[in-house]
């Protein structure tokens, strides 16, 4: 490394430290572990700023806030899957010694021999980290492959293709009580009968033209190429609401940081 | 045994998932299943971290290109696994709740994974809006309607949207930009999210069946694998 690094390496770890003591002193007198709960929000504020300074160019704090993050989140996934599956749902079904030893509610059953059977491919999968034996994990795999396969097949048929194309077809005319009536109370309020009936439309065609986009059998010419030009507009603004949709939720995560920074950390009620 | 094993338990788990639909003694073998995949999985989390383990201590012990970051990956591996599996610092005994106030587990959940993970996230706001400078010129139609769709999708969900549009009366209301933003997402954008919807599900069938047919293999991987 670098004496320019290291230097400023240091520097960072004493204004940290600094930070760690004045917090502690703030949280003097409020919580019971004033030291510990200094600690832990510079820690935090240390790794978000960490993860931030990737906005200058990737660094050493970066990578070690990167580097951190691997670890801890693969570790987490497995204390996690362990308690929540095989505590939780295995031994249970499994041993009535072992939901003793973990003090989970045993479950007799007379098929419960049957759960060996993940156990044993779950054993095999593991096998993928040997050199030799590696392709045993394949059955494993295929297991995964086919009970996706299988139960995707009837729940997108179900509910991506049955459900959604039933429910396109809605009403047209809504509250249709004449054309008098119809004629005499139009307006552009979000609640009203012209609105409503607007966006049933927009649905019903929205829908159509959108799927004769997708349909590449047939030239997209004539009046069967105008329904596919509407078609990419319905996309065009799924896409851009889509986009809003997400920019937004990563601003209010944004949001949610710098907050924590300039409130919890440095105490600015702004 | 290579190929041919895999493609047999494919063919059969996938062949009997689909007919437990129509059989009802074989209704709840949906449920079990999806229990046997989830434990599979948790293996399956095994082996990434195991994985993980190898390549950085294989990085470590060749001292590769930034091997020091590595030591950090394995201490916070271990670190979290020992609080985790182990229930090391955990207040009660064995059957306390993993995610116990106070507990070591939950603590670095809240004072690292969060943190972290909420600022990489928060951090794609930056990327995502330079990406999108860049792109969206509205040089034709379609970009125009993309553009515009974006625009009042956003400022719809700001303050800012009800302070520009708030005037407008009653009878106009669809105008004012909250609400355009949520007619918008009501049924245009729905419209959209429909045909795409259904095209997914036609893609995953065909897909499902081909799998199941043992047509598509490419996730066996290669043959001496």
């Amino acid at each position: 490394m670098k004496r320019t690094t290291l230097i400023l390496m240091a520097l960072v770890v004493i204004f940290f430290a600094l930070s760690w003591i004045f917090k502690a002193m703030a949280f003097k007198g409020v919580e019971e572990h004033y030291i510990l709960q200094g600690f832990l929000v510079t820690l935090a504020a240390f790794l978000t700023l960490s993860i931030m300074s990737f906005l200058y160019k990737d660094n050493p704090f970066y990578k070690f806030a990167e580097h951190l993050f691997v670890g801890i989140s693969a570790a987490f996934w497995m204390s996690m899957g362990f308690w929540s599956t095989i505590v939780g749902n295995l031994f249970p079904r499994l041993s009535e010694g072992m939901s003793n030893f973990f003090k989970v509610h045993y479950i007799p059953g007379d098929y419960n021999f049957f759960f060996y059977v993940p156990v044993i491919l779950g054993i095999l999968l593991l096998m993928r980290l040997s050199r030799n034996y590696g392709w045993i994990s394949r059955w494993s795999l295929a297991f995964i492959v086919g009970t996706t396969a299988g139960l995707n097949f009837i729940r997108y048929l179900r509910s991506d293709f049955i459900n959604q194309v039933s429910s396109t077809f809605v009403p047209l005319l809504v509250d249709w009580q004449g054309i008098g009536h119809f004629f005499s109370s139009l307006n552009l309020s979000a609640s009203g009968q012209f609105i409503m009936m607007l966006a049933n439309w927009v649905i019903f065609l929205g829908v159509m033209c959108g799927i004769i986009y997708f349909f590449f059998s047939k030239e997209h010419t004539g009046l069967f190429g105008r329904a596919s030009r509407v078609g990419i507009w319905i996309l065009m603004i799924t896409f851009g609401a889509s986009f809003g949709y997400t920019v937004m939720g990563r601003i209010s995560l944004l949001v949610g940081r710098i907050t924590f920074l300039f409130r919890d950390w440095l105490g600015l009620n702004i | 045994m290579k190929r041919g094993v895999p493609l047999i338990i494919t063919f059969v788990v996938g062949t009997v998932l689909i007919f437990s639909v129509f059989i009802p003694p074989m209704e709840n073998l949906g449920e079990n299943f999806t229990l046997f995949f989830d434990i599979i999985a948790v293996f399956a989390f095994f082996l990434g971290g195991g994985n993980l383990l190898r390549v950085h201590l294989t990085k470590l012990t060749r001292r590769k290109r930034d091997w020091e970051y590595s030591i950090v990956t394995i201490v916070g591996f271990f670190f979290m696994l020992a609080c985790g599996l182990f229930k090391i610092g955990n207040p009660g005994d064995i059957s306390a709740s993993l995610t116990a106030e106070g507990s070591w587990f939950q603590t670095i959940y809240d004072n690292v994974f969060v943190p972290l993970g909420s600022t990489m996230y928060a951090l794609l706001a930056f990327f995502v809006a330079s990406a999108s400078y860049r792109a969206f010129r509205a040089k034709n139609r379609e970009a125009t309607i993309l553009l515009i769709a974006a625009f009042i999708i956003l400022l719809g969900r700001t303050p800012l949207g009800t302070f520009v549009t708030g005037w407008i009366p009653d009878s106009f209301s669809v105008l004012q930009i909250p609400n355009l933003a949520i007619w918008i997402m009501n049924s245009p954008n729905l419209a959209g999210q429909r045909a795409i919807m259904i095209g997914i599900g036609l893609g995953v069938v065909s897909m499902s069946l081909r799998l199941i047919l043992g047509i598509e293999r490419t996730y066996l991987g290669g043959e001496d694998k």
